[in-house]
């Protein structure tokens, strides 16, 4: 572990955290424009979050601890992830503390406990929330572990940040199979972050909510938490993806300038990013809940296709 | 003194105890407060001795007892001393809380119960011990007999004997395959010592037979598929302290025997029966995840999460063995590492889970699920123990369960160089129905807990739910650490695996797990792939302390107890929550064609609408019911021989002697 590491250790999360609500802002604001609306600020997130922390926060009178631990805990979990996503640099020392796997295994604790605390005050719509949301959980998760297994078979490692360098060492050719991860990817990511089609995160009814339906008993305090979590959560699917499919500009060991590069280059690749999903979600209509499954299954079967034309073309 | 000579006295303590049992047969307190208490530290005590047999050498020993030529042979080598701890560790906590179970009046006494109990503790530890197939065979005998009984305890009501029955109807089929497999493993030698079995090598033909054989003895008792039917009956009928046993160590028995056969006294292993083995257990763990995830019941959910644990087991085995037969140690040691890993987790969280259910049960009366909720506030120890059980079972990081689901994996992701190509291509496809398993899992984990401890209590009577008493408390706090340990110290527990890998196939992982220092858990090196738990904990951890710290500072930490929002809806009562049906529902409908599902659906003009759905299993339908069909078909042509008049038997006598006649004089 070097202080290089440790400084961009330090500096992806804390970069992570600050940007997040930049980026939510970003896509809130080109959806707007590309619907025809006037947009919000870019730093509207911002001062959303401002206002909720400093609002109190009204808890159900029979709401259990867990109500109130799984906002921090959800918070954690996306602080990590973002953590060992190659945001900036590959030489990070949190990133041998948990690999793909991992990671999947950490966006499913933030599911699970958040969905547990949807059911905990045991409202019709909260326990319909959390059912949605596992529903979705036990399909993408999966879909999500394919896609990475497919890039650890190129690379042969597990390890984000070594699936990175190996990506983006090796001259420049398109894997057939990368390819087809990367259209299964896209979609699992609309998914768990509540996007259109699967979700929409700005809906009103109720009865169509997925992810707002889980957090409706929240307010204050934890809304905020929970809401910086889901656009962590944003920031570190996009960085993943970015990760996997655009490899290049990210620091290696023992380059601290190259860092100083890979921030401007992170934040365009973001904002790219940020305008193509504004843009899915502009053309797209949100589907039927019981659509769902279907999408999520084809993004699941395209994985697996992605690993078998891994294996039967070497490539 | 052998250590081998320290766990016999042990286990002839067990056995005493059980005979004090039957002395005070009704003195319910004596039988709590006294045996078995003094049970869990024979139990601990197995603990200690068995992880000194792990470290130490093989030992052997004979036993005069049974008929004159054929004496009982015990081993102890790495395999047995492994599944010894288990068999130790776990039934100290379920023995602790099984002393602050057991009440007046429910069936069968309780010194009774005390002697099932410890017979059954006793001839488990046999089982594993034994070294000829005459003393497996009748220590396996022992064991399903004596855990019928404990099944059929409340043997007054008539499902639960019905479910006995089934039970010993299949430990039977099960057996009878044991039975041949070791009449095939001896070779015409005459000789059933295991020694006899290790030291014959047979032909391709017969050893793929003995395979087979094994698999389906096995697989009976173990719960694979299509022997499963009986697991979600008998194990639901049991009190829980002895569901959370045959759970948690009764079917380890059988992944035991299963190991002991395939990799230890059969020789040379062939490829294909690594593949019978990932595609039998891929296929039960979905199956049982899928059936786990609609129940209604809360321990019919947990035996068929069961079912799914034991398909994860199998396909570890199968990958092992896979491997093993392409001559990969290294490989293969990965592969049945992830395996042994998940048997002790398995038994740690399903056996937390078990008795969890069991303190609920006798706190309310209720085993349905859709009559349960909101007990976390009336049982918190209860409900954050079971909070850890459910996060392992989930297999979510930084529990027990996530480590043997990553090792899995693992051993999946460097399946490619197998030498044949059709293979390599397809097992790393087969780790998607693992990854759709384990999600499943998790879906199937947030039901019961958010049905049983969350929400608002479904029934008026739940508000009267006492907490758990102190023993029964302390039971699942052993089990609950131990879910937490394992997950958090995999490098220790590795060192624990490496004697049985290294005894099955010659190789370990311990080694190279070591060299990458004692927090970072990696099979090859860390670019390859590694996992900290602590590191991960402690993170977390940390990103949480510093948001509750910070967000306190900068801002305030102001609360306001109200009634639930529910968008401003006021009629809001406990049952518009989801009930387990409604929970179950988008799994009903995805996986649809898995059962057999009879529902009826109110009329809209119904002044009392009634909704009723039955899921029933394929299985039963298409192979059970027309097997039992057969039967009774071919007893009854057998019957119609026996008219029960002498003059008809000796008419019988006479045509058997006319045409034996005829025949010996053509």
């Amino acid at each position: 572990m070097s202080i290089v590491g440790l400084f961009a250790q330090l500096l992806a999360i804390l970069l992570a955290l600050a940007l997040a609500p930049l980026l939510t802002g970003w896509v809130n604001q080109w959806r707007a424009w590309l619907q025809g609306r006037r947009a919000p600020g870019l730093l509207q997130p911002y001062r959303v979050l401002h206002k909720l922390f400093n609002k109190e926060s009204v808890v159900a009178e029979h709401a259990t601890p867990i109500f109130r631990v799984a906002p921090y805990i959800m918070f954690g979990c996306m602080a990590l992830a973002c953590g060992i996503a190659p945001t900036l640099s590959t030489d990070l020392p949190l990133a041998p503390a948990a690999d793909a796997i991992a990671l999947v295994g950490l966006f499913a604790l933030a599911r699970v406990f958040i969905s547990l605390a949807a059911m905990d005050i045991g409202t019709s719509f909260g326990t319909l929330g959390a059912r949605r949301e596992m529903l979705i959980g036990f399909l993408a998760e999966p879909a999500l572990l394919m896609v990475l297994f497919s890039a650890s078979l190129i690379t042969r490692s597990t390890s984000l940040a070594m699936i990175v360098e190996t990506l983006a060492h090796q001259p420049f050719a398109i894997y057939p199979s990368l390819a087809v991860a990367g259209v299964a990817f896209t979609m699992v990511s609309l998914a768990e972050n509540a996007r259109v089609p699967v979700d929409n995160p700005t809906t009103h009814l109720e009865l169509t909510m997925i992810h707002e339906a889980l957090i409706l008993e929240y307010s204050g305090r934890h809304l905020a938490l929970v809401e910086w979590a889901a656009s962590l959560k944003l920031f570190a699917y996009s960085c993943i993806g970015l990760a996997l499919f655009v490899p290049w500009g990210v620091a290696e060991a023992g380059t601290p300038v190259a860092i100083l590069f890979a921030i401007p280059m992170l934040v365009v690749k973001l904002a790219v990013g940020g305008v193509l999903l504004a843009l899915i979600e502009t053309i797209n209509a949100k589907m039927r809940l019981f659509r769902v499954p279907e999408f999520l299954a084809t993004a699941f079967l395209l994985a697996v296709i992605a690993l078998l034309v891994h294996v039967l073309l070497g490539a | 003194m052998l250590v081998l000579d320290w766990i016999l006295i042990v286990i002839a303590g067990w056995l005493a105890l059980g005979v004090a049992g039957i002395g005070a047969l009704r003195n319910t307190a004596f039988v709590a407060r006294v045996l078995f208490p003094a049970g869990a530290v024979l139990a601990v005590a197995l603990a200690g001795l068995a992880v000194a047999g792990l470290l130490g050498t093989p030992e052997t020993a004979v036993l005069a007892i049974g008929l004159p030529d054929l004496p009982f042979h015990l081993r102890l080598d790495g395999l047995s001393a492994f599944f010894l701890l288990v068999i130790g560790a776990i039934s100290f906590g379920i023995s602790i809380f099984a002393a602050g179970y057991f009440r007046h009046g429910e069936g069968t006494p309780p010194g009774l119960m005390c002697l099932e109990y410890h017979l059954f503790l006793a001839s488990m530890a046999l089982v594993v011990l034994a070294d000829d197939a005459y003393a497996f065979m009748v220590m396996w005998e022992t064991m399903a007999l004596s855990s019928f009984f404990l099944v059929t305890a409340n043997h007054r009501v008539p499902a639960i004997r019905e479910a006995g029955f089934l039970y010993l109807l299949i430990a039977h089929i099960g057996a009878i395959g044991i039975l041949l497999c070791f009449g095939v493993l001896q070779a015409n030698t005459g000789d059933y010592t295991f020694a006899n079995m290790r030291a014959q090598s047979l032909s391709p033909l017969w050893a793929s037979a003995a395979f087979l054989l094994a698999t389906v003895g096995f697989g009976a008792k173990a719960g694979i598929l299509p022997l499963h039917v009986w697991l979600p009956e008998a194990h639901p009928a049991a009190p829980s302290p002895v569901s959370a046993l045959m759970s948690a160590v009764m079917l380890k028995t059988a992944i035991y025997g299963l190991l002991r056969v395939s990799f230890d006294l059969l020789g040379a292993q062939q490829w294909w029966w690594g593949v019978l083995l990932l595609a039998v257990g891929l296929a039960t763990a979905l199956y049982g995840v899928v059936f786990s995830a609609v129940q209604t019941d809360m321990k019919r959910l947990l035996a068929y999460s069961s079912i799914e644990n034991i398909g994860l087991l199998f396909v570890g085995i199968g990958l092992g063995v896979l491997f093993n037969a392409y001559g990969m140690k290294a490989l293969s040691a990965l592969a049945l590492t992830a395996a042994l890993y998940h048997v002790v987790g398995h038994a740690f969280f399903k056996s937390l889970l078990f008795l969890a259910t069991g303190s609920v049960l006798h706190a309310t009366g209720e085993r349905s699920l859709g009559k349960l909720g909101g007990l976390m506030r009336r049982m918190p120890w209860v409900a954050w123990l079971s909070l850890v059980g459910v996060l392992a079972s989930s297999g979510l990081p930084p529990f027990s369960g996530f480590v043997s689901e990553w090792l899995l994996l693992q051993s999946f992701l460097f399946t490619t160089g197998l030498p044949d190509s059709f293979l390599n291509m397809l097992v790393p496809v087969l780790a998607a129905g693992i990854a759709l398993v384990a999600a499943l899992a998790g879906y199937t984990m947030v039901k019961f807990y958010g049905v049983i401890f969350l929400g608002q209590p479904r029934e008026p009577k739940l508000a009267d739910a006492h907490p758990a008493s102190p023993l029964e408390r302390a039971g699942l706090v052993w089990l609950g650490a131990g879910c937490v340990l394992l997950g958090l110290f995999p490098v220790a527990v590795i060192g624990l695996i490496d004697p049985v890998t290294r005894l099955l196939v010659g190789g370990g992982i311990a080694e190279t797990v070591r060299a990458n220092g004692w927090l970072l858990l990696s099979p090859s090196s860390p670019d390859r792939a590694s996992y900290s738990p602590l590191v991960f904990l402690g993170v977390v951890s940390l990103a949480v302390l510093l948001a509750v710290v910070l967000v306190r500072k900068l801002y305030h930490g102001r609360l306001r107890r109200a009634p639930a929002w529910d968008c401003g809806y006021p009629a809001q009562t406990a049952r518009m929550q989801d009930t387990a049906e409604g929970f179950g529902q988008p799994i009903r409908q995805i996986f649809e064609p898995f059962f057999r599902m009879r529902r009826e659906l109110p009329s809209p003009f119904d002044a009392k609408p009634h909704y009723r759905v039955t899921i029933e299993d394929h299985f039963w339908h298409w192979l059970y019911l027309p097997v039992a069909r057969l039967t009774s078909a071919i007893a009854r042509g057998v019957g119609r021989l026996q008219q029960g008049r002498i003059a008809i038997y000796l008419l019988y006598s006479f045509v058997t002697l006319m045409v034996l006649l005829v025949v010996v004089k053509s």
